[in-house]
């Protein structure tokens, strides 16, 4: 599966006319449209129609787009796969995942759409909110569950009650949760997405909570406003130090190329492939931070 | 296609329209447009179109516009039609 | 339909030559001043002791010096908490005045009503203003005033009233505090607004200049922005303003995203720029929007240990904070848009009263526009060629106000700060409705989409070409982009009528407003 950053997804009421179609302005790597829990029951129908027409008509530019439909067991789950699936949505986010089974069902839904709406059948792609310890403990074989899987994610308000505690500054009652998730989304090769911190107020608590799960290896941040991107980003803005070593990393498989050579080196030692794949990872960080200039330099801040 | 019952749908916030449709004869559009003098056309075309893809010849509609685009319009038309026709689960894929 | 003719000035609007002809106006041109030697009009003086000149009675004061026909002024630094105009003009009325030439510094919403009445009664028939909103606005653009009403920039009517274009035969002042001689400042009082910036101009130049005051303090009152030398009389009154509505306190900081992102961009196009060097100097405008900007340039400015030598124009409490941090030496301060602006002025050295001359006048010897690095502006309206529309809005509609519009333009760099659309109106038009400061004198657009340079700066394009975060796209792009999202509004119909005269602020006309059509 293409490689993309992923450190930014932004949720987005499906409901809202004016945030449905200022979305794309905020550079998030990924917008999420929420048919869930934004949205009351009465109005289920409207966001549905909301989100299926700005899909086929709004410019989100090269943003991702997920769409996070209601659960499994409700009565708008299969309208909102159709209609997401007919619009052409990238991504389909499945809340309250506890097992493989359940993102097998969602396939099997997403396949009839696809074939009833001449969608390409497999181009749909799906992710898992875990957001129970059922589901935690189980989520290596969600994350293995189906080829279509890009992501799991953690959702910490269902989690934190399901284990009869809260959310702390200091997260601790999330430990387990965030790395078990990101074992089992590395091991089965797809993304970490941490949960939402929704305290507008708290900007230091925000950070120091990104700062961490950066630390740990997530991909990135599910958001509740636009105002976190750019602090998220700054997070993972990887260093001056870090990215003038990824330009010698490539430069030398630049020049293994040239040499027709299957062993890239560099000041005479043998480049291992993780330190490429880190190094493609800086680059990719390093440009969407706009630290890269069209020649390939590092630029000053 | 025919309206059994008066709905409603979308609200007055900024970008949004509020529409109203009822049983009438022929199609009757009161429209209230921030920015009417613009696009109040525009708008009018939106709804008899969308009317139009579900068959719809007989209606009232009352239109709260507070500056929303044809997307909005168009799902918001949608979402009344289909909840006046009493089918607001079983979507028109045809017409979507 | 009667064929009418017409011109196209160098901004491409079309004049007729009826009103070029009736009025002696001749077409805008350019933003380039030059060096014309200009004479300053004369006015009158009553000489006196002055111990004559402390009154209970507005309506002796008016009968004695109005007679019909007459042009008199107000100023508008208690906004939307003025008592003054409503007060004087209420009495004009009533006193069956008629003919009159209105030529207050701007028009707030609370006079709206009172300027009406006062056309329909016949007591005023001619209007010159920085601007108008509302009812009054829409009134004008409906046709309710026979004469076309005059836009004139601050800097502008400071010069067309040095030039006896304006002559102001009363002036009616209102002022928190004078003494029995008329020694008065803005800063202190109930109703204190600041600074009295804009009055100082009509307190130098009118045959009679009248305060109006709720506040008697001892004689000698000093600090005195208006002294004694210049006052005929002192009218005492009840209550001169609404404190809580002359500030309409503090402007809060936004917290819409789309606005944040518009401000980082501007603070990322300025600090980006060659302009963002120790000493420089900027002006931001009033609005959420833009004391975001003053927040984001005050990061970058301590970031970087840069410190500015002035801002000026209208200010603001984030405005008072850089100088009181050190950031900026000084604020030449024209006029006060918040509480917290208002009261620093006393207790504030470096925030300095400057008057509508000093601030913007292109026909004196250098205003601080002229030196003026950046200025951050606003439009209601901006088309591909860079012209900006501050005055009507998209319904065709009198809503807006040029202010200092034209003249903070003269910035060596001017960056408009807009949203792309606002609801369903596009901001980046192909032509705008009516042109109020020109697109030569506009440098950079800065849109939550991307930025766009006038292309007659390409020093510029060069230098936000190494700034990758700065998402540079062309005008018509984005106008291009504004369009799909809104889609193509109709044309709005227009008599022949003209309704106003929109000046450069070298007084040439840039453009006629015309009636819309019912």
């Amino acid at each position: 599966m293409e490689e993309r950053l992923r450190r930014t997804m932004m949720f987005v009421p499906g409901n809202n006319a004016g945030m449905v179609k200022d979305a794309g302005i905020y550079g998030a790597d990924s917008i999420m449209f929420d048919l869930e829990d934004s949205v009351s029951m009465a109005e289920k129908d409207a966001a549905r129609m909301l989100v299926y027409q700005a899909l086929q008509t709004q410019d989100y530019g090269d943003a991702e787009l997920v769409v996070r439909v209601n659960g499994l067991d409700t009565k708008y789950f299969r309208n909102d796969v159709f209609a997401m699936v007919k619009a052409g949505i990238e991504v389909i986010r499945l809340p309250k995942v506890e097992s493989a089974q359940m993102m097998l069902d969602l396939v099997k839904v997403v396949e009839e759409a696809e074939k009833e709406f001449g969608r390409e059948v497999g181009s749909t792609h799906v992710m898992a909110a875990i957001e129970s310890a059922r589901g935690v403990l189980k989520s290596l074989e969600i994350a293995e569950s189906t080829d279509r899987m890009i992501g799991l994610a953690l959702s910490a308000e269902d989690y934190t009650t399901d284990m009869k505690t809260h959310r702390y500054p200091d997260g601790a009652e999330l430990d387990f949760a965030r790395k078990m998730i990101l074992h089992a989304a590395r091991a089965a090769g797809i993304a970490a997405f941490d949960t939402v911190f929704t305290n507008m107020n708290d900007v230091e608590g925000f950070k120091r909570e990104t700062e961490y799960i950066h630390q740990l290896g997530y991909d990135g941040k599910s958001l509740v406003n636009p105002r976190q991107i750019d602090w998220v980003n700054e997070v993972y803005k990887p260093t001056k130090k870090e990215i003038e070593n990824a330009l010698d990393v490539e430069a030398a498989i630049e020049e293994a190329h040239q040499k027709g050579s299957g062993v890239i080196s560099m000041n005479g030692q043998m480049v291992d492939r993780p330190v490429v794949l880190r190094a493609q990872r800086v680059i990719r960080l390093a440009k969407a931070a706009n630290l890269i200039n069209e020649e390939g330099e590092y630029i000053e801040e | 296609m025919e309206i059994k019952q008066t709905a409603l749908a979308g609200t007055l916030e900024s970008s949004d329209v509020q529409i109203t449709l009822s049983k009438g004869q022929g199609i009757n559009i009161d429209l209230n447009s921030s920015v009417e003098e613009l696009y109040g056309k525009q708008i009018k075309k939106v709804i008899t179109d969308t009317l139009a893809k579900y068959e719809i010849t007989d209606a009232n509609v009352k239109v709260v516009d507070k500056g929303a685009l044809d997307c909005v319009i168009k799902a918001r038309m949608m979402a009344v039609i289909q909840r006046a026709l009493g089918t607001a689960d079983q979507p028109n894929w045809e017409v979507l | 339909m009667r064929k009418v003719n017409t011109l196209k000035n160098s901004v491409g609007r079309e004049i007729s030559d009826e009103i070029l002809e009736q009025t002696g106006y001749k077409p805008f041109e350019t933003t380039k001043i030059g060096h014309p030697e200009v004479t300053y009009t004369d006015h009158k003086v009553r000489v006196t002791k002055g111990d004559d000149k402390l009154v209970d009675s507005l309506e002796k004061v008016i009968k004695d010096n109005l007679k019909d026909g007459m042009t008199i002024s107000f100023h508008h630094h208690f906004r939307n908490g003025d008592f003054v105009f409503n007060m004087v003009m209420d009495k004009i009325i009533k006193m069956g005045y008629k003919d009159l030439t209105l030529a207050p510094s701007s028009l707030t919403g609370i006079m709206n009503d009172k300027v009406i009445e006062g056309i329909k009664a016949g007591t005023i028939t001619n209007i010159t203003s920085s601007g108008m909103r509302g009812e009054l606005g829409e009134a004008i653009s409906h046709g309710l005033l026979k004469n076309p009403v005059i836009f004139r920039s601050h800097g502008n009517r400071a010069r067309s009233i040095e030039n006896g274009n304006i002559k102001i035969d009363v002036a009616f002042l209102g002022v928190p505090n004078s003494d029995r001689m008329g020694n008065a400042n803005g800063m202190e009082g109930e109703s204190a607004f600041g600074s009295l910036g804009y009055a100082l101009v009509d307190a130098k130049y009118a045959n009679k200049v009248v305060l109006v005051t709720d506040t008697i303090v001892d004689y000698p009152n000093t600090p005195a922005s208006i002294n004694q030398t210049q006052v005929d009389y002192v009218v005492k009154v009840d209550k001169v303003g609404d404190p809580d509505r002359i500030g309409g306190g503090a402007t809060r900081f936004t917290k819409d995203p789309k606005e944040l992102k518009i401000a980082k961009t501007v603070s990322d196009v300025i600090v980006s720029s060659p302009y963002f060097k120790q000493d420089f100097s900027f002006q931001t405008g009033t609005g959420g929007a833009s004391l975001a900007v003053t927040r984001f340039l005050r990061q970058a400015m301590l970031d970087q240990g840069i410190t500015a030598s002035f801002t000026c124009g209208g200010t603001t409490s984030p405005i008072v904070e850089l100088l009181e941090e050190g950031l900026v030496k000084k604020v030449m301060d024209v006029q006060d848009f918040d509480k917290g602006a208002a009261s620093s002025m006393k207790s504030n050295p470096g925030q300095a009263e400057i008057d509508g001359s000093w601030y913007a006048d292109p026909d004196n010897k250098g205003a601080m526009v002229d030196q003026l690095d950046v200025a951050i502006l606003s439009a209601l309206e901006l088309d591909t060629d860079f012209n900006v529309n501050v005055l009507t809005g998209s319904n065709g509609e009198i809503r807006g106000a040029v202010g200092g519009h034209q003249d903070a333009g003269t910035a060596k760099m001017t960056i408009i700060s807009t949203p792309l659309t606002r609801g369903r109106i596009a901001t980046i038009v192909p032509k705008v409705n009516s042109v109020t400061t020109p697109g030569s004198s506009i440098d950079v657009v800065v849109t939550e989409v991307g930025v766009a340079v006038n292309p007659a700066r390409q020093d510029l394009i060069e230098c936000f070409k190494k700034h990758p975060s700065i998402n540079l796209m062309t005008i018509e792009e984005l106008q291009e982009r504004a369009e799909k999202i809104v889609g193509k509004p109709e044309k709005i119909e227009y008599t022949d009528r003209t309704v106003a005269l929109v000046e450069y602020r070298d007084g040439t006309l840039i453009d006629e407003i015309k009636q819309v059509k019912d």
